[in-house]
C-alpha cells in the first residue's frame, strides 16, 4: 500500500517543471493589481499581530511567559504561533479550494491533479518561509540571536507543510463531491485556532484541571495535548521564542499524524479524483 | 508500416445525472446519501485502434459519445470498463488557453501552458518565438491576457498546444475559431503534422472537412460504435441514416437532402443567354441560380455550390462568403446568382450540389447533393483532357 505514495510521488517529482509554474503563478495572481503587491503578505500578520496585542495584551492582560534572556514580548510571543497557524489554516483551506477553482483546466487537460493542491501548500509556504525570515530579523534586532535554530526550525516548518498537504489533499476532494465542506472547515478552523496556544501560553492550559471552572476535574491537559497543533506551534516558540529545545513527545506526535494524514489524504484523493472532470 | 497508437479495448464510461444536484452535506445526511441520479452509459464496447500517422476522425450527434471519447483518450476522464493504451506524448485542443490566468502576460502564460502540457522550460525556450510568432502576437506578449481579444486568447492558446511537439493532437471542434487566415494557417500546420507522420485525433460536426482531412473515421450512436472506415463510406453512411429519420428528405431522384429548413433551396439552374439550359460549352459566359425559399430573415446566410464529377470528383465549391457578398435573407424568397465569364469546365457530365449554410459554415439550413446535372459540350478552348481548363495560351519560344 505505500507504494502507491511512492508511485505517486514519482508522478509528482516527474512534472515538476509544472509545478514550480504553478507555484509562480499562485504567488504572482495574489497580489497582482494591489498597490501594495507582496507587502500585504507582511501588512497582514503585522495588523493582526497589533491588534491581538492590544486586546489580549492590554486590556486583557494576558501575561507572555518569560523568554530567553528575560525577554518578556507578547508580541513577539505571539508572532510565533500566528505565523505557524496562519500557514496551516491558509494552505489547508486554500488547498481545499484548488480542485473548484481550477474546475476548467480539470475538464479541459490532463496533468496529475495533485499538483494544483501540492501547488496551493507550497506558495503558502514559501510566504510562511518569508514570513518567518522577517520574524527571525525581528528576534535579531531585539538581540535574541535565533540563527542556531533556524536549521531545525525549518525541519518543523517542513513537517508542517506535510501535515497541511495530507489535509489539504483529503478536503480538496471531498469539497468537490461536498461543497459545504467548506464552510464547515472555516468553523472548525475558529475552533481549532482557540484549542491551539497562539493567542495564550499553553500553561494557561494546565491551570485549568485544577481550577474551580466547571472543566476542573477532567484530564484537560491530555486532551489538549492530542491536538497536533500544539505540537507545532509549542516547538517553534521553544526554539524562538524560549529558547531551548522543544519537548520531543509532543513532536513525536506531529510526526505520527503527519504520516497518518498524508497517507490517508493521498489514498482518499486517489480514491475521488477519477471523476473529477465530470463532477466539477 | 502503420502501427497501433492508440488502442481501445472494451471502453465503457457512465455518467451520472443527478435529479436534484444539491452537495449540501445537511440534505445528503438527512438522505442518508448523497443525490438521487440515474445512470447513464455514455460510451459502451468502444473498441478501436488508432494506427500511427493516420488523422482518425470521430463524427455523431450530440451526446453521442464521441467528446467523451476523445477526453478518455486524453486521460481527462477515466473509463469505468475497459482498457486504453496510448503510445506515444499527447497534446488535447479540447479548449484553447484553457489553462490561462487573465491577470499573468501571455509571456507568463505560455510558460505555464506549455508546461501543463508536457514541456520543460527549456523546450518551450526554443519554441517562444515559434508560438508567439505563429500566433501573431509579438507586441502584445507582454501584457495580461486579461485584455486580448478573444481571437487573440484562441490564437495563443492554440499555437502553444500546436507546438508542443506531440506524438498525437487530439482535436476536439476547435478549427471553428479565428479568423479565415488563421484557420488556414492552422489547416496548413495539421498538413504539416500529417506529412511528419503524427497521429491527429479530430471531432467534428463540420463533416466536409472531416471528409477531406481524415483518412479513417468512426461513427459514434448513442455511446456505441456504428461504424469505422473511409471517410466517405462512414461519413455518407452517417448522414444518411441520421438524417433520413427527421427532416431529410429525398427528392425524386432519390437523391439526399439535409438541414434545418429555415432557408431551403428550391431549384439551381444553369442560365445560358438568360435561358434555363442543362447544357453549356466551355468558354460560355453562364449564370448559376440558386432559388430560394426562407421562413424567417436571416442575417448573413451563406450559399454555395459545389460542383463534382459523375464520379464524385468535386471540382470546385464557390460560395458567397469566399465571394466576399453577404446575403441578408428575408421571409419569402430570392435568388442568388453566380455570374461566370467564361465556364472553364471540360466536356463530361457534372453534378451540381448545392447548400446553404449560417455565417459560421457550421449550421445548415439546407443542402442538397446532386441539385441537378449538367453537360458541358467542346467549346473555346478546345481542350478535352481533365475537368478544367487552365484557359493559358500556347506560344513557340525561340532561343537566341
Amino acid at each position: 500500500m505505500p507504494l502507491g505514495l511512492i508511485a505517486d510521488t514519482r508522478e509528482v517529482v516527474a512534472s515538476r517543471e509544472l509545478l514550480v509554474n504553478l507555484v509562480r503563478r499562485e504567488l504572482r495572481s495574489k497580489y497582482k493589481g494591489t498597490a501594495l503587491g507582496w507587502a500585504w503578505s507582511l501588512i497582514n500578520p503585522l495588523a493582526t499581530t497589533a491588534i491581538f496585542t492590544v486586546v489580549f495584551s492590554t486590556v486583557m492582560r494576558v501575561e507572555p511567559p518569560i523568554g530567553v534572556d528575560g525577554l518578556h514580548n507578547y508580541s513577539l510571543f505571539l508572532l510565533c504561533g500566528l505565523l505557524t497557524w496562519n500557514f496551516m489554516a491558509g494552505a489547508v483551506q486554500g488547498g481545499m479550494g484548488a480542485l473548484v477553482g481550477n474546475g476548467n483546466l480539470i475538464k479541459k487537460t490532463y496533468f496529475p491533479r495533485r499538483l494544483l493542491v501540492i501547488a496551493t501548500v507550497v506558495a503558502a509556504f514559501v510566504s510562511y518561509a518569508i514570513e518567518m525570515a522577517v520574524l527571525s530579523a525581528i528576534f535579531l534586532v531585539v538581540g535574541v540571536n535565533v540563527l542556531p535554530w533556524l536549521p531545525l526550525v525549518l525541519v518543523v516548518m517542513v513537517l508542517l507543510a506535510f501535515f497541511a498537504l495530507g489535509f489539504a489533499l483529503m478536503l480538496s476532494v471531498v469539497n468537490v463531491y461536498f461543497r459545504d465542506m467548506a464552510h464547515f472547515v472555516a468553523l472548525f478552523m475558529q475552533i481549532w485556532f482557540y484549542a491551539t496556544p497562539i493567542i495564550y501560553p499553553i500553561t494557561l492550559i494546565e491551570g485549568i484541571e485544577n481550577g474551580d471552572s466547571w472543566a476542573g476535574g477532567y484530564p484537560v491537559t491530555e486532551i489538549y495535548s492530542l491536538n497536533p497543533m500544539v505540537g507545532f506551534v509549542e516547538s517553534i516558540r521553544d526554539m524562538f521564542y524560549a529558547g531551548h529545545l522543544p519537548h520531543w513527545q509532543p513532536l513525536v506526535l506531529c510526526v505520527v499524524v503527519t504520516v497518518v494524514l498524508l497517507f490517508l489524504g493521498n489514498r482518499v484523493f486517489g480514491r475521488l479524483e477519477t471523476r473529477l472532470a465530470e463532477e466539477l | 508500416m502503420s502501427q497501433t497508437v492508440i488502442r481501445v479495448e472494451d471502453v465503457a464510461k457512465r455518467f451520472r445525472v443527478y435529479h436534484e444536484r444539491n452537495q449540501s452535506l445537511k440534505i445528503a445526511l438527512m438522505r442518508g446519501r448523497r443525490a438521487k441520479f440515474d445512470e447513464f452509459w455514455a460510451l459502451q464496447d468502444i473498441n478501436l485502434e488508432i494506427p500511427q500517422g493516420k488523422t482518425f476522425g470521430l463524427v455523431g450527434h450530440n451526446g453521442s459519445g464521441k467528446s467523451t471519447l476523445l477526453k478518455c483518450l486524453a486521460r481527462i476522464l477515466v473509463p469505468d470498463r475497459g482498457r486504453i493504451t496510448v503510445d506515444g506524448k499527447i497534446s488535447a485542443l479540447l479548449e484553447l488557453g484553457a489553462g490561462f490566468h487573465p491577470e499573468l502576460s501571455g509571456r507568463d502564460n505560455v510558460y505555464l501552458n506549455g508546461s501543463i502540457l508536457g514541456l520543460t522550460k527549456k523546450d518551450i525556450d526554443l519554441r517562444f518565438d515559434d508560438i508567439v510568432g505563429f500566433a501573431g502576437l509579438e507586441e502584445f506578449i507582454d501584457s495580461p491576457v486579461k485584455n486580448y481579444s478573444s481571437g487573440m486568447y484562441v490564437r495563443l492558446g492554440f499555437s502553444v498546444a500546436i507546438n508542443v511537439d506531440p506524438d498525437i493532437l487530439m482535436v476536439d471542434e476547435v478549427l471553428a475559431v479565428g479568423d479565415e487566415e488563421f484557420q488556414r494557417r492552422c489547416m496548413a500546420k495539421f498538413k504539416e503534422f500529417k506529412d511528419q507522420g503524427r497521429t491527429i485525433v479530430v471531432v467534428s460536426h463540420a463533416l466536409g472537412t472531416m471528409r477531406d482531412m481524415c483518412d479513417e473515421v468512426a461513427w459514434l450512436d448513442h455511446g456505441r460504435l456504428a461504424g469505422v472506415g473511409a471517410p466517405s463510406d462512414v461519413v455518407d453512411h452517417y448522414v444518411e441514416t441520421s438524417y433520413s429519420g427527421d427532416e431529410g428528405v429525398t427528392n425524386q431522384d432519390g437523391n439526399l437532402r439535409v438541414g434545418s429548413g429555415e432557408i431551403r433551396v428550391s431549384r439551381v439552374e444553369l442560365l445560358l443567354g438568360g435561358a434555363s439550359v442543362t447544357q453549356a460549352h466551355t468558354g460560355d459566359a453562364v449564370t448559376l441560380r440558386i432559388h430560394y425559399a426562407a421562413e424567417t430573415a436571416v442575417p448573413d446566410a451563406v450559399f454555395g455550390i459545389g460542383i463534382h464529377t459523375v464520379t464524385g470528383q468535386h471540382v470546385t465549391g464557390p460560395n458567397t462568403k469566399d465571394g466576399g457578398l453577404t446575403v441578408d435573407v428575408r421571409p419569402g424568397g430570392g435568388y442568388v446568382d453566380l455570374a461566370v465569364p467564361r465556364l472553364m469546365l471540360l466536356p463530361g457530365t457534372y453534378e451540381l450540389s448545392t447548400g446553404v449554410v449560417d455565417s459560421t459554415m457550421i449550421h445548415t439550413f439546407d443542402h442538397q447533393r446532386s441539385a441537378m446535372r449538367f453537360d458541358v459540350l467542346v467549346g473555346d478552348p478546345g481542350e478535352r483532357l481533365g475537368v478544367m481548363s487552365l484557359g493559358g495560351q500556347w506560344k513557340v519560344g525561340v532561343r537566341a
